[in-house]
């Protein structure tokens, strides 16, 4: 039975955002880029446990988040591409971002925990909503909330950019971090 | 710095520390899209369309 062309359009729609959320886990097109091909081959070997009207992309992003899972615990002690080749490899640069501010910013989120890196994406940039983002995950909704903004106020912390009031008592802190965040 | 807020109660560190300005949030938030975007915005790779393109015409896709 070939696959229905409805279905593999939508595989095929939700892959641009599947790449983007891959390369943010890994850190590295290269690798992100066979993370999306195998959760592709995957996805398509087992299309029958897709349920037709559900959320294909959330359907999606769970298999990659799986796959990156235990690829990850494989290659724990090879070293983390923190820094990545990501602005090197992508062929256009954010709009609207200098190059030096959007690669702090890469930076910084880079230093962020997996978990509430993963959760801010899903939300703040796949746009998932909070009960997709914790079914991909695997976790309570809660615990989703919980993660996005602890991972906001790390990113604000380590970008130096203000918080609710301007004379914050930990403004000197982010000074410093921010400072030494730079290379 | 201040040690009270405008109404005179005393400001924490914690409090502030953990409540995230909207414009801070807002500014965060656009970084994140921008930099998601510039992958989005690249489309789907062509070697990724032809492996779709090649499994949905396979039985059940498996290979």
């Amino acid at each position: 039975m070939k696959l229905d062309p409805a279905i593999r359009d939508q595989v095929l729609g939700a892959v641009p955002s599947l790449r983007a959320f891959a390369i943010s886990l890994c850190g590295n097109i290269d690798r992100a880029d066979d993370l999306v091909q195998e959760t592709l081959l995957r996805a398509l070997a087992h299309i029958d446990s897709f349920e037709p009207g559900t959320n294909m992309p959330a359907w999606l992003f769970t298999i990659l988040r799986n796959l990156f899972r235990s690829e990850y615990r494989k290659r724990r002690r090879e070293v983390e591409d923190a820094d990545g080749r990501y602005a090197e490899t992508l062929k256009s640069h954010p709009e609207q971002t200098g190059r030096v501010e959007f690669n702090e910013f890469r930076a910084a989120l880079a230093k962020l925990p997996p978990d509430q890196r993963e959760a801010l994406i899903l939300v703040g940039a796949s746009g998932f909503s909070y009960e997709d983002a914790a079914a991909i995950c695997g976790c309570a909704v809660g615990t989703i909330k919980s993660r996005v903004n602890r991972a906001r106020t790390r990113l604000a912390d380590l970008l130096a950019i203000d918080s609710v009031d301007d004379f914050g008592p930990d403004r000197a802190t982010r000074a410093v971090l921010a400072g030494g965040g730079r290379s | 710095m201040p040690e009270s807020d405008a109404m005179g109660r005393p400001l924490t560190p914690r409090k502030t520390e953990m409540r995230l300005g909207r414009e801070a949030q807002a500014r965060i938030g656009q970084q994140l899209r921008a930099m998601y975007e510039a992958v989005v915005n690249e489309g789907v790779p062509s070697h990724i369309s032809e492996l779709v393109r090649r499994l949905s015409e396979q039985d059940n896709g498996a290979e």
